[in-house]
């Protein structure tokens, strides 16, 4: 092809492209879900996630009110590379107004960053890394559903109490591990707990009886899991053939999702302490969700990385009607600052100024096998964190948004 | 206590152990694949799919059929072998007068199929098995505690690895198989089925990575992933010990699950990695591998 015709076809595509744009970005919303869809987050997050998504848009009665709203999904294989060039090309080239979910701390990080660049929204729910609404906070992302501080204060400050003094860390080697590494150490030395040791695994890992023995070896009390997914499932049942519980440690899962859960089995997982937003059988409301979710997603109960998704979606779209506007993303993310936050999963809430989004979070212990009615009847409550608790204090997370 | 390079000689011992166990997923794994190989000349891909069957194979068995797991330790790498001589006499025969990569691209595409089909039914995070009632608990040896279980690891898979060396090493049947290996025209002009032996060795093969997947449900949960990650440093640990060799492919199974193990006290974070560096220091200073010839 000469230059010169080169140079035509790319004019031509230019034009096009932004032909395309006025026409879109006035009469369609684009969600983009994107998570890991075929590796270890896929059942915490994956499918279930863009279920929830289209539950939200169902619920907002987006076809009653005229409003035309789409949802794509990719996967991004954990991957920040691959997350970013995802992202790029979903706001560049096909339009997409909001991208959410997103599992996994470092694809949320640098995903976090495009969408700024972009004027873009971003709705974190899966990912976990504190520093969203800290450090890295944007004027265009909401970190929906939980943090790394929240689950550290959670059951950190639960296990120390109850007994739980001395620590030994096995952690995902990466952004997320190691904030909840991070964060967990600080709640545990603030209740007068001691680590004793830690120790970085490859993510993901399918081995852990070389790391449960250097646990093992440690004596701690406690054996804190800075991890999530397949791997905390790894941990926690080659740490019954290990015969950890049994030798007198226990197992504190700092991030763990019902669907772990339910891969683990109660009998290997009974009496875990684990911090969650969301548990299915918490009222009517969360029950009669949960089914109906259930029934979209081969039977499985909602995580409370799903139900964030079905919840964040909801109130953009809230943001979006209100402002009847998704052109100006940094303008729809103070619009949904501005106004309170309302839906069957978590309640009433709001969006803080750095980002966060507010609601509590729950401590729950798994339940012994002859507790269990049946099929999901994971968890009992321990204790509720109010809202006002459960997440790090706006002022020290450093967060330049945050004024006075 | 005494200690090397900081870390306690009891706690040292643990970890070899630990290493030693993995090193009897690699080498029973390996050991298929340079069977594979050596006869074949096929790069078994599918390999890590195939040894994931047998996991999801002896799940069925117990949660379907109520067979236990030593029925599925005989059951299931019956069944896997049987879909390999089907894949073997539907696909692969059509490919061996073809070079490698049409056969890696075969296998490595089915592979795929296989995992994506059974993620779509069971998801990613896996299922549980197990542990068989008799093999539970285990022994305090000291210096660390050895669940019964991986002890049992330890033992089988060292009795299949040697004893399929020894099949082929040194019985008559052994002997055809490695005829031809060298000249396929040859021994057939003897009178020997070659064909069939090719398809059953083929079976063969794809039964031990079925017998893995067996003796890994109760440790790995049973996911249609498991293969797929465990696969590459299987490549890794064959390519290591000569392509073909298979006392070659048993020990060297055995020894990187050592230096993983090793690694894994020292510096965790390159537990990962550690297989692929030794591999890439292998092939610079020997390319056939340790234990392959040089053609």
């Amino acid at each position: 092809m000469s230059s010169r015709l080169k140079l035509c076809v790319a004019a031509a595509f230019a034009v096009s492209a932004a032909g395309a744009q006025a026409q879109y970005s006035d009469n369609v919303i684009k969600i983009g879900v994107l998570n890991d869809q075929s590796g270890t987050y896929s059942d915490l997050a994956g499918p279930g996630s863009t279920v929830a998504a289209r539950m939200a848009v169902e619920d907002f009665g987006a076809a009653k009110k005229g409003m035309k709203v789409e949802i794509v999904v990719a996967d991004h294989q954990n991957k920040p590379e691959v997350g970013s060039s995802i992202a790029r090309q979903w706001f560049d080239v096909d339009k997409v107004d909001v991208i959410v979910d997103v599992p996994t701390s470092s694809v949320a990080l640098a995903v976090n960053q495009i969408a700024k660049e972009k004027n873009k929204v971003l709705l974190v729910s899966t990912g976990a890394s504190v520093d969203l609404t800290g450090k890295a906070c944007t004027p265009n992302t909401i970190h929906w559903t939980y943090d790394t501080w929240s689950l550290a204060n959670g059951t950190g400050t639960a296990v120390v109490k109850t007994g739980g003094t001395t620590w030994f860390f096995l952690t995902a080697d990466y952004a997320f591990g190691h904030s909840l590494e991070k964060e967990t150490e600080a709640v545990v030395l603030k209740n007068g707990g001691k680590v004793l040791g830690r120790v970085r695994h490859p993510f993901p890992s399918s081995d852990f009886s070389s790391f449960l023995l250097q646990a093992q070896a440690s004596k701690a009390k406690i054996i804190g899991l800075a991890n999530a997914g397949a791997d905390t499932i790894s941990a926690i049942k080659q740490g019954a053939e290990f015969g950890i519980v049994k030798g007198g440690q226990q197992f504190a899962g700092l991030l763990v999702f019902l669907t772990d859960v339910h891969a683990i089995g109660l009998d290997k997982a009974q009496g875990l302490l684990l911090t969650e937003s969301f548990y299915w059988d918490l009222n009517d409301q969360t029950r009669n969700f949960s089914r109906r979710f259930a029934k979209l997603h081969k039977g499985a109960m909602p995580t409370m990385g799903q139900v964030g998704v079905y919840s964040s979606v909801l109130h953009y779209l809230k943001a979006v009607e209100a402002l009847k506007s998704d052109a100006d993303g940094a303008k729809v993310v103070a619009k949904m600052k501005e106004l309170p936050t309302d839906d069957v999963v978590f309640g009433k809430g709001l969006v803080r100024q750095d980002g966060r989004k507010i609601h509590p979070m729950y401590l729950f212990e798994v339940k012994k096998p002859s507790e269990s009615k049946g099929e999901w009847d994971y968890y009992k409550l321990r204790s509720t964190i109010p809202a006002d608790q459960a997440f790090r204090p706006e002022k020290e997370g450093g967060c330049p948004l945050v004024k006075g | 206590m005494s200690e090397v390079f900081g870390i306690p000689t009891q706690a040292l011992f643990g970890q070899l152990l630990i290493g030693l166990i993995n090193g009897s997923f690699y080498a029973l794994l390996s050991l298929g694949l340079a069977v594979i190989f050596g006869l074949l000349n096929i790069i078994n891909f599918a390999h890590g799919a195939q040894y994931m069957m047998g996991a999801f194979c002896a799940w069925f068995l117990l949660n379907k059929l109520g067979l236990s797991y030593w029925w599925a330790l005989l059951l299931a790498p019956l069944i896997v072998g049987a879909t390999g001589v089907v894949i073997e006499r539907l696909m692969l025969s059509r490919l061996y007068k073809l070079d490698h990569l049409y056969g890696f691209l075969l296998t490595f595409g089915l592979a795929l199929m296989i995992q994506g089909l059974f993620r779509h039914e069971f998801g990613s995070t896996g299922l549980p098995y197990s542990i068989p009632s008799a093999l539970e608990g285990g022994q305090n040896l000291g210096f660390m505690f050895l669940p019964n279980y991986r002890a049992w690891v330890i033992v089988s898979s060292l009795i299949v690895c040697l004893g399929t060396w020894f099949m082929i090493e040194k019985t008559k049947l052994g002997s055809y198989l490695r005829a031809a290996t060298e000249n396929r025209e040859l021994v057939q002009a003897f009178g020997i089925n070659t064909p069939r032996m090719i398809t059953l060795t083929y079976g063969f093969g794809v039964a031990l990575a079925a017998f893995a997947g067996v003796m890994a449900a109760p440790i790995y949960s049973v996911s249609p992933l498991m293969g797929a990650d465990l696969i590459i440093v299987v490549f890794a640990v064959v390519v290591i010990g000569g392509m073909g060799s298979i006392m070659g492919s048993i020990v060297t199974g055995f020894v990187l699950g050592l230096a993983e193990g090793l690694t894994k006290v020292f510096y965790p974070e390159a537990s990962n990695v550690v297989i692929f560096v030794i591999m890439a220091i292998v092939l610079m200073i020997k390319p056939a591998g340790l234990f392959g010839a040089e053609k």
